[in-house]
């Protein structure tokens, strides 16, 4: 920029900082939960692994069934895996169904910050359901040991870091269907498509055609993540699967959506 | 209070220079040039669809600009740290989520700049927004309490610039008047204020110098004066106590005259009926220029950028063809 005679400054900016991230942080988590509809998601998530977690120990120790602490986590670990996308995608497409996304770039032009910003709400609420979950399977499984005489403590450090790798993985997947499509509907729908429509096809492919069984594996990222849940992605082939298909699923969306949310106009 | 600026005319506080923005091949901002100065209220006028929002969204960033720029304070609006202490803007008073109250929309905007939260407080009673309606949601506000909570959130960081869209859409006749007294004020004490509006009489009223818009393209700018100065008063209204004489004597002087309500109205200046009068000892009760000078500039300069046309002249022209 050349300072001509036009553009001589007039205002001052020397003494103003730009606004810190964690601001932006904290910022973006209130807004994740300062709406009925954000409050609510989080409140029916939370309600959701205290009722499945609940279920699962009536029905075992009715049954005397042989549960752990790992088995419990793992019942709330379906429900959020469903939810937690959602999550994902609503931290992103209610600022463009709300329109609020003017407001919150014109505060803050450097939009790829406020993405980021999100993104680690996303994180975040992510690990404080993983607590929520563990601690309550935690209550679970010493009230299992009361009732049964006995409890098994197996979760492990290998169960805890599969499970909050693919909890992220869940949310993630949801931001990034939310950043290509920037609609909530769309997004939930998408979402589910991906997470029960095309498993099944999959499934029905694959037992006819054996070509496609080993091609899906490149693009199946459901099943490419299944290694993670006990932590022994071991073989080359099993990186190989998680990467490829983790880059058309994640990396494909987010760049091409977050191409089209730093360029495009804001409405 | 304001920084920046007070140095006189000559300092420019929002600068547009040589903007252009396309959709395709519709070209929405043609090449539009003009400065904002700091003390003053810049009044952005024109029809809907003129242009102004879409200048005013390259303004702050939210629109990529196809050539040209607009700099404020001798800065690129996403270059300015922290925008919303310098730059205080309101371009969609209903662009904001609608499930949250709106004591809770400026919580977040004075958690984002950093302020204290009494500022929020502050800024409610400046709108005059009370308790209970602060922590009302937005989807049960009127149009007129959005537009409120607007202006309250962009002057939140206590800014220099304003840039204001529409800001006076929906207010009642009190409001407008209260607004117009705010941004006075604010100018008044060194703020730069840029708004836009598509009706004249909001704009005549606030703003010190005037930018008319029409199709994408600026048709005219400068204070009220100097834009009336272009249009000459050749119109006149006038009541006598004896009208008909008064009529006979114009007539006489080859000046056309009709009569309107319980006066005339004549083809001529002021000042030559009133010495028409005094030379033939005819008392007048009123005598003025015809109203909506500015307003006629207006419609004769925005006439071909109009959506509709004035309807006069569609009328006119089948009766002049029937006559013929």
């Amino acid at each position: 920029m050349t300072a001509t005679a036009a553009s001589l400054p007039t205002l001052d900016i020397s003494g103003t900082p730009r606004v810190p991230f964690g601001r932006l942080v904290k910022v973006e988590l209130r807004k994740s939960y300062d709406t009925r509809a954000g409050f609510w998601l989080l409140m029916t998530i939370g309600i959701l692994v205290v009722l499945a977690e609940t279920i699962a120990l009536l029905v075992t120790t009715i049954n005397n069934e042989a549960m752990s602490w790992g088995d419990f986590v793992a019942v709330a670990a379906y429900l959020t895996g469903l939810l937690l996308p959602v999550l994902g995608i609503m931290l992103m497409t209610t600022e463009w169904s709300q329109r609020s996304a003017m407001v919150t770039f014109s505060l803050e032009p450097h939009r790829p910050r406020v993405i980021a910003a999100k993104y680690l709400v996303g994180v975040i609420l992510t690990l404080l359901t993983a607590a929520v979950a563990i601690a309550i399977g935690l209550i679970c499984n010493v009230i299992y040991g009361l009732a049964e005489g006995g409890s098994d403590w197996h979760f492990g450090m290998d169960g805890l870091f599969g499970f909050l790798i693919t909890q992220t993985l869940s949310m993630t997947i949801g931001f990034a269907l939310a950043a290509l499509l920037l609609n909530t509907a769309a997004a939930i729908v998408l979402y589910f498509v991906y997470k029960f429509v095309l498993p099944f096809v999959f499934g029905i492919a694959s037992f006819y055609l054996d070509w496609f069984d080993n091609a899906s594996k490149w693009f199946d990222f459901e099943r490419a993540q299944a290694p993670i849940f006990e932590m022994s992605v071991n073989t080359g082939a099993e990186w190989g699967h998680l990467l490829v298909s983790g880059f058309i699923w994640l990396v494909i969306p987010l760049t091409i959506g977050l191409n089209r949310i730093l360029r495009a106009e804001v409405k | 209070m304001h920084r920046g600026g007070g140095v006189g005319h000559s300092v420019l506080m929002i600068n547009v220079e040589g903007l252009t923005r396309r959709y395709g091949t519709f070209t929405a901002v043609d090449d539009v040039s003009f400065v904002c100065q700091p003390g003053r209220v810049t009044g952005f006028l024109g029809p809907n669809g003129a242009g102004k929002t879409t200048t005013m969204r390259v303004m702050v960033g939210l629109t990529p600009p196809t050539k040209g720029r607009v700099t404020i304070g001798g800065h690129l609006y996403q270059d300015i740290p922290n925008p919303g202490l310098h730059v205080g803007v309101l371009l969609d008073a209903s662009a904001q989520h609608a499930g949250r109250t709106g004591r809770e929309i400026l919580t977040i905007g004075a958690q984002t700049m950093g302020l204290p939260m009494s500022r929020v407080d502050e800024m409610l009673e400046l709108v005059s927004l009370d308790k209970t309606e602060s922590r009302r949601r937005l989807r049960n506000y009127s149009l007129g309490m959005k537009q409120r909570l607007g202006i309250a959130h962009a002057l939140l960081g206590d800014p220099s610039v304003l840039i204001l869209d529409e800001p006076a859409n929906g207010l009642d006749p009190a409001g407008i008047r209260w607004m117009r007294g705010l941004l006075k004020g604010y100018a008044d004490r060194g703020g730069t204020v840029c708004l836009s509006s598509h009706l004249l009489n909001e704009v005549e009223q606030i703003a010190d110098e005037m930018i008319l818009i029409g199709r994408g393209k600026i048709v005219a700018s400068g204070t009220k004066d100097e834009l009336l100065a272009g249009a000459e008063h050749t119109t006149s209204l006038v009541t006598a106590l004896d009208n008909d004489l008064l009529a006979k004597k114009l007539t006489e002087q080859g000046i056309s005259v009709t009569p309107a309500g319980h006066g005339l109205r004549v083809e001529t200046q002021p000042v030559e009926i009133g010495r028409l009068s005094v030379e033939h000892g005819i008392v007048l009760t009123d005598l003025r220029a015809a109203e909506g000078g500015l307003e006629e500039l207006f419609l004769n300069l925005t006439e071909d950028t109009q959506r509709e046309a004035v309807p006069a002249q569609p009328a006119a022209a089948p009766q002049q063809g029937a006559s013929a």
